[in-house]
């Protein structure tokens, strides 16, 4: 089956194409990744029309649409998460949400516990623990790399970029995988694709409540 | 030449919008279908709008908005022969939800897409109701984002401004004053009703920006807004009643009477006969009422939509995404931008 990947709850702006099938890895026939974390609504659509037009095929082919759910800076997030959910419903084709970090983990593979950072400005990291099978054990959560550090359970390698910021205060080996890769996105939802599973809703992991505050009584518009 | 479907998108601020626009081979337009996601309620505790709830919403609501429309349209998407959508100015994380929809939208269904100016587009919504306008007219536009005269030389080829506010609009001064006398959010309702028990030459609020040596068309409501917190403020020090719809009907006055007499005048010194009123503010029952005495009196046409056409809504979007097809106008990239403070004069960003 044809599926086309994006994400953007990273300051990389995904998109790529996919071949899956029951019997092989998923397959990247084309992509395109662009890292700028103000650009993923100028970028996405522009990315995922080249990927499909170099990989020889255009969106009526496509089988199925995963799209990363973040943790991620919001605006950047909702880009890939309405873009996936707008073409889903324009194609009539299925959306699998698949949290981000678990496709960073994929590509990290290490075979030992992982712990994967991605970057959520404030100076704090999202953060998800692996067993060594690649399971996510614990996350993902929103903490400063000090605090998170505390809370960590027992985990040999670190990946994502979150990790590379914070490497010192984190203080474990980076595996180079920076940023969750389309086959990624696409294994992670792979059992689902291939039993034509029914998707899960298209939510966002925010992890962040809005900043906003209640004003408190009536508001003086003078200093009396 | 058949007809053609416009499908308009919006969410410039709390409203997440989709309209769709039967566009006749003569230009006529007809509306199928107007569907709007509001998240106000979430920002009513807040006293505003709170950008990061109104992006969670419009991300929400946006599939099942435009599913509502297509079905309400009686439409099937892959009709539809091109897509408009709000592109600025408005609240850029909120812009952008929309504008990404959009693009999705447009390559999904292999249709042009045009990323047009909201402001445009609320004067394009009155042409829904009352048909085209005429070759040159005055909008004044006013809500709880925007406070502007606007000159319309053609909805697709010129907008000029000619004044806007310089602190608040006329709106964000509804909303503060509604607090002041602990009203509810939005403010423009509950003063309009409270107004209308009262006397509205009671209290003599001041008319901002109206002295021989301001600027002509331009308008401020923040000293308004301040002299009202003054008197409420003064009665109760002084341990008197306040009369509350008094004060409502009194700022109204003061809000109306300067609206009205600036839109009037730029009518006469700029020869145009017709003046069109929208934005939220526009379903005001003094404004609407004293702007049909005053137009009435100067011998002008005055054009005000019906309440839903003149809030933020997907209609208006759609309104003008025809006014642009029917112009032969040039689609927008997929690659297009949304702009926050994008200015009146920008009808679409290419
Ligand atoms: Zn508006």
């Amino acid at each position: 089956m044809l599926v086309l990947a994006l994400d953007t709850a990273t300051p990389a702006v995904t998109a790529g194409v996919v071949e899956l099938t029951p019997d092989s890895p998923p397959r990247l026939l084309a992509g395109r990744v662009t890292v700028n974390s103000k650009a993923h609504g100028e970028l996405l659509t522009p990315h995922l029309l080249e990927a499909l037009e170099q990989a020889g095929h255009v969106l009526a082919d496509l089988d199925a649409i995963v799209c990363g759910s973040g943790p991620g800076p919001f605006t950047g997030l909702r880009v890939g998460l309405v873009t996936a959910a707008a073409l889903g419903q324009a194609l009539n084709r299925p959306v699998y949400p698949v949290p981000t970090p678990d496709a960073i983990a994929l590509d990290a593979a290490t075979g030992r516990p992982l712990l994967v950072a991605t970057d959520a400005r404030r100076k704090e990291v999202y953060w998800a623990a692996y067993d060594a099978a690649g399971r996510r054990t614990d996350g993902p959560h929103v903490d400063r790399p000090a605090d998170l550090v505390g809370k960590l359970p027992a985990v040999s390698d670190a990946a994502g970029e979150g990790a590379e910021i914070y490497a010192d205060v984190i203080g474990l080996p980076v595996v180079e995988a920076r940023y969750p890769s389309p086959v990624s996105l696409v294994a992670v939802a792979a059992e689902e694709l291939l039993a034509g599973a029914r998707p899960a809703a298209l939510t966002p992991l925010y992890l962040r409540r809005p900043d906003a505050v209640e004003p408190a009584g009536r508001k003086r518009v003078t200093k009396a | 030449m058949t007809d053609r479907l416009i499908l308009g998108i919006e969410s410039s601020c709390d409203e997440t919008g989709v309209g769709i626009v039967r566009l006749g081979p003569d230009g006529a337009m007809e509306l199928l279908a107007d569907e709007v996601a509001s998240s106000v309620e979430e920002h009513a505790r807040f006293g505003g709008v709170v950008p990061e709830v109104a992006s969670r919403a419009h991300l929400e609501a946006m599939v099942p908005t435009m599913r509502r429309a297509v079905e309400k349209a009686g439409i099937e998407l892959r009709d539809v022969h091109s897509i408009a959508v709000t592109a600025g100015p408005g609240l850029a994380g909120a812009l952008l939800v929309g504008v990404s929809a959009a693009k999705a939208y447009a390559a999904a269904l292999g249709k042009p897409l045009y990323g047009v100016n909201h402001l445009a587009g609320h004067v394009a919504a009155d042409t829904l109701q009352h048909g085209p306008l005429p070759k040159r007219c005055l909008a004044l536009l006013v809500s709880g984002g925007h406070s502007q005269l606007l000159l319309v030389e053609g909805l697709a080829e010129k907008i000029t401004e000619i004044g806007s506010t310089v602190d608040d609009a006329a709106g964000e001064a509804y909303d503060k004053v509604a607090r002041l006398l602990d009203l509810p959010y939005p403010g423009g309702p509950p003063i309009d009703k409270l107004a209308k028990q009262g006397n509205g030459c009671a209290i003599a609020f001041p008319r901002g920006l109206t002295g021989p040596r301001d600027s002509k068309y331009d308008f401020s409501f923040s000293g308004l807004k301040t002299s009202v917190a003054r008197w409420v403020e003064k009665q109760e020090r002084a341990g008197e009643e306040i009369p509350l719809a008094d004060v409502a009907a009194s700022f109204q006055e003061a809000v109306a009477d300067v609206l009205t007499a600036k839109a009037i005048r730029a009518c006469k010194d700029l020869g145009v006969d017709t003046l069109v009123i929208s934005g939220g503010v526009a379903a005001n029952s003094r404004l609407s009422g004293l702007a049909a005495e005053r137009c009435a009196e100067a011998g002008l046409e005055l054009r005000v939509p019906r309440p839903r056409l003149c809030t933020d809504n997907g209609a208006m979007i759609a309104a003008l995404g025809a006014h642009l097809v029917a112009a032969d106008a040039k689609p927008s990239s997929l690659d297009l931008s949304t702009t926050p403070g994008l200015p009146v004069t920008t009808i679409q960003i290419l």
